[in-house]
C-alpha cells in the first residue's frame, strides 16, 4: 500500500536540516509520497525506516524485463487501471503460437508483418512454442531461437523445459510452465537459468496460491498466465488479477499477464481479433494469437498504439512530403499539422477522394490546426519555411497549395510569402474534403 | 494468504432505455458494474448489436455482404433480411443518401424508405441521419411523426439541434433519441443536462459520446468512455448515466484499411477480411469501454461480436 506523506514524515529525523534540498522534513516527505524524489535523498534515515519505506513504496506491479538485444521488452510496471489516470507504461506484446509441425509454415507469415506506424515498428514481438513431445520440442526451440523474437516456452514437462533452456536461455525467454503440481521443480529450473517463470492454474484461487508459493521459494521473476477454459473466466482472471494488484494492493498478483487466445478461440480469426482488442484494453501483457495476418495486425497494432500513448503527450507524425493516391511532381499540394489524429483523418479523406495529392506535413508541435495556429506553430511563416527547407519548389512543379479551412486566415500572408503559389482554402471539416478535391 | 475477491459493484446504475415494441423490444443499460465485469455481479441487460443498412443500397462489392443479401432487392426485403441476421438485435437504417454534400435525398423520400423498413421488420429500428445538422433536424422531425408508436431511436441530436429534435422525436411522438458529443465528457454531460432541463426523461434518451476506428485517435474514445463510466457509477453522476450507443461501422468502413484494394496493397490481403477485422476490433474496444449497443455492417462482424458478448455475459 502506498504511504501517505504524513506516514513518511513520522519516519524522518524531523530536524529540518535541509541536506536533502528541501526546506523542511515535511516538504521532503510530501515529495517522496508523490514519487517525486527517492527516499534515499535523506542522509539521516535509519536502516529500519528505509526498510519499511522501500517495502511500502515498492511499485504495486513488477516491471519485468524479458528477451535480449533488439527483442528485449519490459512488461508490467503499471500503476493505474485507466490510462487517463496517468498513463500506461508497458505496451502489450503480441505473440503467435507455433508448434514443431506448424513452425516452417508459420514463420514466413509471422515475418511478413513488419511495418512502421507513427514512428513505431509493428511486428510480432514474440512466439509461443507449443509442446508436443521431447524430441521435436528441442528441434522447435533450435529453429525459433535467434529469430529476433521473444520466446515463450509453453511447456509443462520439466525435462523438456531444461533441454529447451540449454538451447535458448541466453535469449531470456519466458518459461511458461509452472502449475500447482510442478511449481517447485519449475521454480528451480527458472532460477537455474535466470528466466522469467509463467504460472497457470485451473482457477484464480489456485493461481494466487501457486504464485504465493513460488514467491516463498524466493523467486519473483513471474508472469501470470490468466488463460482459463472459457472466454468469460479468462477475462475475469485478467481483470481481477490486475485490479487486485493496483487497486487492492495484492502484491502476489502484481505481475504481468499472458492471455492465450488460441486456447479459448481456436480456429476463429475474427473472434481472436475481437478478443485481442478486449485484452489490449483490459490487462493482457502478452496476447498469444493462433496467427497474425495483416487484416488482424492493422487494427490491433493501431489500437495498441492509441491505448499505450501517454495522454499528456500528443502523437506526432514525422514532417515531410506524403504523396497520396500516387501523387507525383505534377500533383497539387496540401498542408496540415503533424498531430497524428489530424494527419490520419485528413490523409484518410484524401485517399478516399482518389485525387493525387502531395500532403505536406510541417512540425506544428503535435497540436491540432486551431491550437497550433493559436500557439504560432502553424503560421504562414512556418509553412513558407517548410516549403523552403524541404525544397518543395524543386521537388514539385505544381503550384497549388491547399490549406486547412480552419486556418483560412493564413491565405493572404501565405500568398505574399509564396508569390508563385495559388493558395486554396479547404473546407472546415475533413469529411467535406472528398467533394472539395473532386471538384477542384 | 488466499485470494480475496473484492467485487466492484455500485449503488448507482446506468439508466434503462427500451427501444422497439413487442416481444423483440430491446432494453439498453441497467448495469451497476464496470463494463463486462459480470464476475462482480450479473449484468442486467445484454449488450445489443445492430445490423446497419443504408438508403443507398447494399454494398455488393464485398462478397460476404452480397451473399448475405442475395435476392433481397427492395428496401423492405433488405431490411427484413437484416432483421434476421444471426446475432442482430436491431436494425440500424443509415440515411447516408440524405447528405446535402452527397445524393441530397429529399426528406419525403427518406420518410418513405424509413416507413418501408419499419413495416418490414419486427425488431427495434435505429435511424442514423445524414450527419448534417440542418438536414437531420428536419429529417428526424418528419421521421418521428411518420414512425409514431414504433419507439424508434434517432441517432443523433447534437448541441446545435437538440431542442427541435427532442421536442419532435420524444415529446410529440414518443420516440427515443441519442445525444451526440465529440469525445469530450464535459460536452456529453452538458448536452444531457440541457435535454433533462427540457423535461426529457432519463428513459427516453441514450448518448453517443463519439467514435473512432482503432488506430485513428481511439485513445480519446477509450478515455472518454472510461471517464464517463467512472463518473456514472463510482461518482453517481446522474447526468452521465445514459446508456451508450456507438455507430462503429460508419467509422471503421471509412478508413484506409477497409477501403484500399488488394491490387493496390497486395501484402495486406483480402479487403473484406480487413474490413471485418477493423470492425470487430473497434467494436470489441468500445464494448470493453462501456458501449451498451453497437451498430455494425458486416454479417460476419455481427456474428463475431454477438458471439463475444454471449461468451462474456
Amino acid at each position: 500500500m502506498a504511504l501517505k506523506g504524513l506516514d513518511i514524515f513520522k519516519l524522518t529525523p524531523k530536524t529540518n536540516c535541509k541536506e536533502c534540498g528541501n526546506p523542511t522534513c515535511m516538504a521532503f516527505a510530501m515529495k517522496v509520497a508523490q514519487g517525486a524524489i527517492p527516499i534515499e535523498k535523506c542522509p539521516h534515515m535509519s536502516e529500519e525506516a528505509l526498510a519499511t519505506l522501500s517495502e511500502a513504496t515498492a511499485p504495486p506491479m513488477k516491471s519485468l524485463k524479458v528477451g535480449t538485444g533488439a527483442s528485449e521488452h519490459t512488461l508490467g510496471g503499471e500503476t493505474v487501471l485507466h490510462r487517463h489516470e496517468k498513463t500506461f507504461v508497458s505496451e502489450n506484446l503480441f505473440a503467435v503460437s507455433v508448434s514443431a509441425d506448424s513452425f516452417d509454415e508459420k514463420l514466413p507469415e509471422i515475418e511478413k508483418i513488419d511495418y512502421e506506424r507513427i514512428g513505431e515498428r509493428m511486428y510480432v514481438e514474440a512466439v509461443n512454442l507449443e509442446y508436443t513431445d521431447k524430441e521435436s520440442y528441442a528441434k522447435l526451440v533450435e529453429k525459433a531461437a535467434g529469430k529476433g523474437r521473444l520466446l515463450i516456452l509453453d511447456v509443462k514437462d520439466a525435462e523438456a523445459a531444461e533441454a529447451a533452456l540449454e538451447i535458448c536461455a541466453s535469449e531470456k525467454p519466458i518459461l511458461n510452465g509452472a502449475t500447482p503440481d510442478n511449481y517447485a521443480q519449475f521454480t528451480e529450473i527458472a532460477k537455474k537459468y535466470g528466466v522469467a517463470l509463467g504460472i497457470n492454474a485451473p482457477d484464480i484461487d489456485a493461481l494466487h496460491d501457486t504464485a504465493e508459493a513460488v514467491e516463498k521459494l524466493g523467486y519473483k521473476e513471474l508472469v501470470l498466465d490468466v488463460t482459463a477454459d472459457t472466454v468469460k473466466d479468462t477475462f475475469a482472471n485478467a481483470v481481477q488479477v490486475r485490479r487486485a494488484a493496483l487497486k487492492d494492493g495484492d502484491r502476489t498478483f502484481g505481475y504481468p499477464s499472458i492471455v492465450n487466445l488460441k486456447r479459448i478461440a481456436a480456429g476463429d480469426a475474427h473472434k481472436q481479433t475481437a478478443l485481442a482488442a478486449l485484452f489490449v484494453l483490459k490487462y493482457g501483457s502478452i496476447i498469444v494469437m493462433e496467427d497474425m495476418s495483416y487484416a488482424q495486425a492493422l487494427p490491433l497494432y493501431g489500437l495498441r498504439q492509441n491505448i499505450f500513448t501517454d495522454p499528456q503527450k500528443p502523437m506526432k507524425v514525422a514532417p515531410g512530403i506524403y504523396p497520396l493516391n500516387g501523387a507525383d511532381e505534377n500533383s497539387i499540394c496540401a498542408t496540415t499539422v503533424d498531430f497524428a489524429l489530424t494527419y490520419f483523418v485528413v490523409s484518410g479523406e484524401m485517399e478516399r477522394s482518389g485525387v493525387p495529392v502531395n500532403l505536406l506535413i510541417s512540425d506544428a508541435g503535435g497540436y491540432s490546426v486551431l491550437t497550433a495556429w493559436a500557439a504560432g506553430k502553424f503560421s504562414a511563416g512556418s509553412i513558407a519555411k517548410f516549403i523552403k527547407d524541404y525544397e518543395i519548389e524543386d521537388k514539385i512543379k505544381n503550384r497549388t497549395l491547399i490549406i486547412p479551412g480552419k486556418a483560412a486566415v493564413l491565405k493572404g500572408e501565405l500568398e505574399e510569402r509564396l508569390p508563385e503559389w495559388n493558395v486554396v482554402v479547404a473546407p472546415n471539416e475533413a469529411t467535406n474534403l472528398v467533394k472539395f478535391l473532386k471538384e477542384l | 494468504m488466499a485470494f480475496t475477491r473484492k467485487p466492484q459493484t455500485y449503488s448507482s446504475s446506468i439508466n434503462e432505455v427500451t427501444i422497439g415494441t413487442g416481444d423483440k423490444a430491446v432494453t439498453l443499460g441497467g448495469a451497476n458494474i464496470m463494463p463486462l465485469y459480470t464476475f462482480d455481479a450479473p449484468a442486467k441487460n445484454k449488450i445489443a448489436v445492430g445490423a446497419e443498412i443504408t438508403d443507398t443500397g447494399v454494398d455488393r462489392t464485398l462478397p460476404g455482404i452480397a451473399a448475405f443479401y442475395e435476392g433481397a432487392e427492395t428496401v423492405a426485403e433488405i431490411a427484413k433480411r437484416a432483421s434476421e441476421m444471426p446475432g442482430a438485435d436491431f436494425v440500424a437504417l443509415a440515411l447516408n443518401g440524405a447528405d446535402p454534400n452527397g445524393d441530397n435525398r429529399s426528406v419525403e423520400e427518406c420518410v418513405e424508405i424509413a416507413k418501408q423498413v419499419a413495416d418490414a421488420i419486427d425488431v427495434p429500428l435505429v435511424i442514423t441521419g445524414a450527419r448534417n445538422v440542418e438536414k437531420d433536424t428536419e429529417l428526424f422531425s418528419k421521421l418521428a411523426e411518420a414512425l409514431e408508436g414504433k419507439n424508434v431511436l434517432f441517432v443523433s441530436a447534437r448541441e446545435e439541434n437538440y431542442k427541435t429534435v427532442a421536442a419532435s422525436a420524444v415529446m410529440a411522438y414518443g420516440n427515443k433519441i441519442s445525444a451526440e458529443s465529440a469525445v469530450d465528457i464535459n460536452l456529453a454531460k452538458q448536452l444531457n443536462v440541457l435535454l433533462s432541463q427540457m423535461g426529457i426523461k432519463p428513459e427516453s434518451y441514450v448518448m453517443n459520446v463519439g467514435a473512432a476506428a482503432a488506430g485513428y485517435g481511439y485513445d480519446y474514445v477509450a478515455s472518454t468512455l472510461d471517464r464517463v463510466k467512472d463518473a456514472a457509477l463510482a461518482q453517481n453522476d446522474v447526468m452521465l448515466q445514459m446508456p451508450i450507443i456507438t455507430p462503429v461501422s460508419q467509422e471503421t468502413w471509412a478508413v484506409k484499411e477497409s477501403i484500399v484494394s488488394e491490387e493496390d496493397y497486395p501484402e495486406w490481403g483480402d479487403r473484406e477480411t480487413r474490413g471485418v477485422d477493423m470492425e470487430v476490433c473497434t467494436a470489441a474496444a468500445v464494448i470493453a469501454g462501456g458501449s451498451d449497443a453497437v451498430i455494425l455492417r458486416h454479417p460476419q462482424s455481427v456474428a463475431t461480436i454477438s458471439g463475444m458478448i454471449a461468451d462474456l455475459m
